[in-house]
């Protein structure tokens, strides 16, 4: 089994693409999350595990603003992307969400063409100039997302059409296509089928040389196999975060080798 | 453990037994149910169809008027002026005449006189003469064939409404008008078919039953509707829209949500009487407007436009909506590009069915007066179609059902078919509409 290998282990330091300091995040009583902290590299793949309901995922819609649509959620502390703190007032999380792009759980693709599910997000942005300008950024972004070849001939069908693993690639061209700087993934293969799940998987190892990739998983084996870095979270505190060869190998806190051993979980 | 004998798989335990039967039971209780449904809608689409067909048909007298010139225009000259100054009154001899010169071609013999010949048809009849003279004076002097309706009586005795042992102390008819009617029949001077007039036609006085038609409600009914379409629809998707997308969940809209749903369940008399006193006395619009009407049924409509807007943009799966603010979309382009879209055919088919509702709601109408008696033409603007007083269809059919002449009962179950025919095609389109654009996700 090579599941437990990792995919880079020549890691440098690169430079600080998101820095979040003493976040906090209420949902009404309740304290999703705790006083984190982190510094999340660009070009990079970080990785957020830990056991159901210890706040990944919420840390992780926090980093473009997605819990704003949630009226009870109430973030604190500084979370600054380029040293811009992203939850200043005078940000419009229209903006922000154009530079720090999310692929969702389930594929979720508008049930449009597959051109027009693509050509959406340049669209509202107003990115492509004319036509001939906008089928170039459609067709860059599905080459990006790995599924150009597979839908070059038929872009005028609904995306909804798709296989699971192919409408996934497709949300994830459909979110590379505003060109952002950071992708937010949320368990992107927890609906896929192993075969599907690998393509996705080599996917965000190709995605790395562009974009800053911050992925939720459920799966210890995907974060090992894809990331560079790795956060544990654990009932709403960062428990540890470092190389993920470090994190699976030589876990400094004894809650982190307990997941991972499957002690806890 | 018991020790008792193990139990066989082939036979049933006294416990399974019942639960079957209760299954059983509950099964015909549920097929009985329907049956009566079933039932009672064919007792009353055929009840319907059979008593309002008739309306559809009507008996009508072919003679030849011979158009004096004596009598209409006795100067000569056809100056319409002179020509107008003849009332339908004196049209009465020329119509009398006919038939008696009809009577007299066919070698029938009869004791009647020249005024109960006239009396077969309808008193309509002249009306109608008078208005073809004033339209073409040039055939004054001519004889002309006509074809009149013949009156209400003679009408439901081919109908089988009137029978000669009913007639007893009816003024209208006599048995010797009924052999002369049965003569004329086989004569091919008296026959019976499709009337038009019925489905275009503006309602008429109690003396002629058989001039009545549902037209002009009909256009009064399709008024109300573009108002209601025009103001419930666009005010009933935004105020949906905002409380369902933008307004924040707290006690204040939960209280609108819970008085949006009550508002639908208020008696519609009660819409009625608050436009009687908002739109009329208060803000002084003309009474028995169809604008009024349109008015008091969008009050009435909005509630279930609003209720079913708001069902069908739940319905649309919140991954659509995070996929597009995902990729930058503000909140508003979310809503107008992907949710709205999505949600159109449930909202469609609320309006629809809240539109079919409208439609048949009769109850305020009565309240504001949209019962005018409008024996007049159709209207010819918009704006006066929509202040000129005006009935209604469903206001139309009580009004004709309110008169003494059974006639008149006729077209009352003739309305109610018209009515049912634009209700069951409204709701056919909702259910067109829905499977065309129903998408899966």
């Amino acid at each position: 089994m090579n599941d437990m290998q990792f995919t880079d282990r020549a890691v440098d330091q690169k430079e600080t693409k998101i820095a979040a300091q003493g976040v906090n995040v209420h949902y009404g009583d309740a304290h999703a999350i705790k006083d984190v902290n982190v510094e999340i590299e660009d070009k990079t793949v970080t990785a957020f595990i830990g056991p159901s309901g210890c706040g990944k995922s919420t840390f992780l819609r926090c980093l473009n603003r997605m819990n704003d649509t949630i009226d009870i959620c109430n973030v604190t502390g500084n979370i600054l992307l380029d040293n811009e703190d992203i939850y200043d007032k005078r940000v419009d999380p229209v903006q922000l969400r154009a530079k720090v792009g999310m692929v969702f759980q389930k594929p979720n693709p508008f049930p449009k063409t597959i051109y027009d599910n693509v050509a959406y997000g340049p669209r509202i942005h107003g990115l492509a100039k004319n036509k001939a300008d906008l089928d170039e950024i459609v067709e860059k972004a599905l080459r990006r997302g790995a599924i150009w070849d597979e839908v070059k001939d038929r872009l005028d069908k609904p995306g909804t059409g798709l296989s699971g693993g192919q409408q996934q690639r497709l949300c994830i061209a459909r979110a590379v296509a505003t060109e952002p700087e950071v992708l937010l993934m949320d368990e992107p293969c927890s609906a896929l089928d192993p075969i599907a799940t690998a393509q996705v998987e080599e996917l965000i190892d190709e995605l790395r040389t562009r974009y800053s990739v911050v992925i939720v998983t459920h799966s210890m084996q995907q974060a090992a196999r894809v990331s560079q870095k790795t956060a544990f979270f654990h009932l709403g505190t960062l428990v540890e975060f470092g190389h993920t060869g470090q994190i699976f190998t030589n876990p400094e806190d004894p809650r982190t080798e307990s997941y991972i051993t499957g002690r806890i979980g | 453990m018991s020790d008792t004998s193990k139990t066989s798989l082939l036979a049933l335990s006294p416990r399974t037994k019942q639960r079957n039967a209760a299954e059983k039971r509950f099964r015909a209780y549920g097929v009985a149910a329907i049956a009566i449904g079933l039932l009672m809608l064919t007792v009353l689409v055929t009840n319907i169809f059979s008593r309002g067909t008739g309306a559809f048909q009507q008996t009508f007298v072919t003679v030849n008027v011979e158009l004096l010139e004596s009598k209409l225009d006795k100067k000569g000259n056809r100056d319409l002026e002179d020509i107008k100054k003849v009332t339908t009154f004196g049209y009465n001899p020329l119509i009398r005449d006919s038939v008696v010169a009809k009577v007299e071609e066919l070698g029938i013999q009869t004791d009647l006189k020249a005024k109960d010949l006239g009396g077969i048809l309808s008193k309509g009849a002249v009306g109608q003469l008078r208005e073809f003279v004033i339209a073409n004076p040039d055939k004054i002097g001519e004889t002309i064939e006509f074809r009149f309706l013949a009156q209400s009586r003679v009408d439901g005795y081919l109908k089988g409404r009137v029978h000669r042992e009913s007639i007893g102390n009816d003024k209208s008819i006599s048995a010797e008008q009924l052999d002369l009617v049965d003569q004329l029949v086989d004569a091919g001077v008296i026959v019976k078919s499709f009337n038009m007039d019925f489905i275009t036609g503006a309602d008429a006085s109690d003396q002629r039953p058989e001039a009545a038609g549902i037209g002009v409600a009909m256009l009064g009914s399709l008024s109300m509707m573009f108002v209601v379409l025009g103001l419930a629809l666009p005010i009933g998707v935004a105020a949906s829209i905002y409380l369902e997308e933008f307004a924040p969940k707290n006690r204040l809209t939960d209280i609108i949500e819970v008085n949006i749903s009550n508002l639908a369940a208020v008696p519609s008399i009660v819409f009625g009487i608050l436009g009687l006193a908002v739109f009329i006395n208060y803000m002084h619009l003309p009474t028995s407007a169809p604008l009024v009407g349109g008015l008091v049924l969008t009050l009435m409509t909005l509630p279930t436009i609003i209720i079913s807007t708001r069902a069908a943009l739940k319905a649309v799966p919140p991954s659509i909506r995070d996929a597009a603010l995902g990729v930058g979309a503000s909140k508003m382009q979310a809503v107008f590009h992907h949710v709205l879209p999505l949600a159109a055919p449930g909202i469609l088919t609320g309006t629809i069915i809240g539109l079919a509702q409208a439609l048949g709601e009769t109850a305020p109408l009565l309240l504001i007066g949209m019962v005018g008696f409008i024996a007049s033409n159709a209207p010819e603007t918009l704006a006066d179609g929509l202040l000129a007083p005006n009935s209604a269809m469903p206001a139309q059919i009580y009004e004709w059902a309110k008169r003494a002449d059974p006639a008149f009962y006729e077209r009352a179950w003739g309305g109610i078919i018209i009515l049912l025919v634009f209700l069951v095609t409204m709701n056919t389109l909702a259910v067109i509409l829905r499977r065309r654009f129903e998408r899966r996700w």
